[in-house]
């Protein structure tokens, strides 16, 4: 079913589903890393025009189904609270890319190890994806060498005009939600179909041994700072600490709370141990366990790429780091080193 | 739905002093982990760690904890009666089915111990299985020897080689590096051996590589990882290295899948 929603028609749909929350894209004013500018991030939507359709979002949507700190246990000093279950249905507008993207966390948090996360399950579960249509990528985008743009599993599409959006919608609870609004149309999503950067991944079974040590680390030694911004950027990155804060006032209390924050693999201490043993303490080192999780080792666990190809670490790395370069100096080390792909 | 993440609080009944830094705490415990597996222990407030489980039985469990961090000093100063939190057990065990027809080697270092004094408590408790058992022990220095008693016992019944790294004037048995005694390891059958090694990650290495050159291939050779694992449930991270999670396809690897993970 495809319609033509006009802005007040949007509006009103908004404001009179009870229990569910509109998530999106939107601009915070002033709120940028420099004077004078914005910042956009995932936030609440109130009305059509608080959506943001000519920027990227400087954090992607894995904030909200795995917040930055998250609470998993209260200690009261007899039992262990878990924290409350919340029921509200979160309708979530994103890009091809970033709906990729929880797909690649899902993998972690709803598949891998003895369980489901209970905390990103009880979210999870409640999200309905809304595919923002993304026909012109942006500068730093590689999504189409990725894989990524172009996507199947929404509820619904909408692209912005004039007026208001058109949607295309695929699910029937979107379905049941605008019966009697809006009015039948008829249009073709569109997907990226070229990029700016032209990045080329290595497809191999195995990485040679030589490039886990090879010298173009080197370079991110010297150039890295250990800031983590691509980490934290980064839609896929997953990776987090659990810390303990105590409300006692000695430290025997058992009055508690044990949350986890997130972590990344270019951050000081994240491989420390009690007694000082680390690992990959050269900045080179954290950016080839990165790269080769995202474009390699992350796809023999769960076979698809990890990377996504959103640019948002290009956009944030204060060093200028380019991690589509890296792929493609990965990609021609690979190639220089063998003489036929082996898959 | 369940909820892994939620510990049970166990009392502490006994606290054994091994040496000056490291203590045997016995705990009530309903979890009978399998050799090798570890838990997270943890106190609210304070925080959680992955600690390796040292002895089981009906109603217990025993873990030795060195007080070298901001958690395992806040358990030494634990008292009987007091209650550590705990969750799991976690990871894949040795698989001790598969030594059970053949001659078993355990060579660990310092605290690494612990993660195979329930596999050797086992191997002894049977007589068959006692005589194919060889134990080769490595400290620092003679103030550091974990289990001191229980090794004694152990020595009674199979080869056991203990050693210190340097000369002590308290010290009378065998010293130098675990590496240069391996060549004095009874080893009957070659074909027929398989090697357990845990300790430093060098320590591993230069073990094995002293084990190949008698003959040992790297399908006899078991190791078992220590990473900083902060949920033992292949979500945080911290323990992934290539496409393995330790928390979840370790900590123990045969040789030649370890070969292959480059942190």
């Amino acid at each position: 079913m495809k319609k033509l929603l006009q802005k007040d028609e949007f509006d009103a749909l908004l404001s009179t589903s009870s229990g569910v929350q509109f998530l999106g894209p939107v601009r915070l004013k002033g709120r940028g890393r420099f004077s004078d500018t914005d910042l956009i991030k995932y936030g609440q939507i109130k009305s059509f025009t608080d959506i943001v359709w000519d920027s990227k979002t400087y954090l992607s949507a894995k904030e909200l189904i795995l917040p930055i700190t998250e609470t998993l246990l209260d200690f009261t000093g007899t039992t262990v609270v878990q924290p409350p279950v919340e029921d509200a249905i979160l309708v979530l507008f994103l890009r091809a890319c970033d709906i990729h993207a929880i797909e690649r966390l899902d993998a972690i948090f709803l598949n891998n190890g003895p369980s489901p996360d209970p905390y990103y399950k009880q979210k999870r579960d409640r999200f309905k994806l809304v595919l923002m249509e993304c026909a012109v990528p942006f500068d730093s985008c590689f999504c189409v060498a990725m894989g990524t743009n172009t996507v199947s599993n929404f509820g619904a599409a909408v692209r912005c005009i004039e007026d208001g959006i058109l949607i295309d919608i695929r699910d029937e609870w979107f379905t049941s939600q605008i019966a009697g609004s809006g009015t039948d149309t008829e249009f073709e999503l569109q997907f990226p179909q070229q990029n700016g950067a032209d990045v080329h991944v290595p497809h191999i079974k195995e990485m040679q041994e030589q490039l886990f040590t090879h010298e173009m680390w080197d370079e991110y030694s010297k150039r890295c700072i250990a800031c983590g911004r691509c980490n934290t950027s980064c839609p896929t990155c997953s990776c987090f600490s659990v810390h303990d804060i105590s409300y006692g006032h000695d430290s025997n209390s058992k009055i508690a709370r044990r949350q986890r924050v997130w972590d990344g693999c270019h951050l000081d201490g994240f491989t420390d141990m009690a007694g000082g043993a680390a690992f990959r303490i050269e900045c080179g080192s954290r950016m080839r366990f990165k790269t080769f999780h995202k474009i390699y080792d992350y796809r023999k666990r769960y076979g698809v790429n990890m990377c996504v190809g959103c640019g948002r670490c290009d956009d944030v790395c204060p060093e200028y780091i380019s991690f589509a370069n890296c792929i493609n100096k990965v990609n021609d080390l690979v190639n220089e080193s063998r003489s036929t792909p082996d898959e | 739905m369940n909820n892994a993440w939620v510990p049970v609080a166990n009392r502490i009944t006994d606290i054994i002093k091994e040496t000056d830094v490291e203590y045997t705490f016995t705990l009530e415990s309903s979890i009978r982990p399998d050799h090798g597996q570890f838990v997270e222990v943890s106190i609210p407030g304070i925080g959680e760690a992955p600690i390796s489980v040292s002895g089981t039985g009906d109603g217990w469990i025993q873990l030795t904890i060195r007080a070298v961090g901001h958690l395992t000093c806040a358990i030494s100063t634990c008292k009987v009666g007091e209650q550590l939190f705990i969750r799991g057990p976690y990871g894949v065990a040795f698989p001790s089915a598969l030594y059970e027809n053949a001659t078993l080697v355990v060579a660990a270092g310092g605290c690494a111990v612990a993660p195979v004094r329930t596999l050797i408590r086992s191997r002894l408790a049977d007589k068959k299985l006692a005589a194919n058992t060889r134990l080769l022990f490595g400290f620092k220095n003679p103030e550091s020897v974990l289990y001191k008693d229980e090794i004694d016992e152990w020595s009674k019944l199979v080869q056991t080689i203990v050693t210190i790294d340097k000369e002590a004037c308290s010290w009378n048995g065998r010293t130098g590096l675990i590496t240069s005694h391996v060549a004095d390891v009874d080893i009957p059958d070659l074909s027929q051996t398989h090697v357990v090694i845990v300790g430093p990650p060098v320590m591993m290495k230069y073990t094995s590589a002293q084990f190949f050159s008698r003959g040992i291939k790297q399908e006899q050779i078991w190791l078992s990882f220590e990473r900083r694992m902060a949920c033992g449930l292949g979500k945080c991270g911290h323990c992934k290295i290539d496409n393995s999670y330790v928390c979840v396809d370790g900590p123990v690897f045969r040789y030649d899948k370890a070969l292959h993970l480059i942190d």
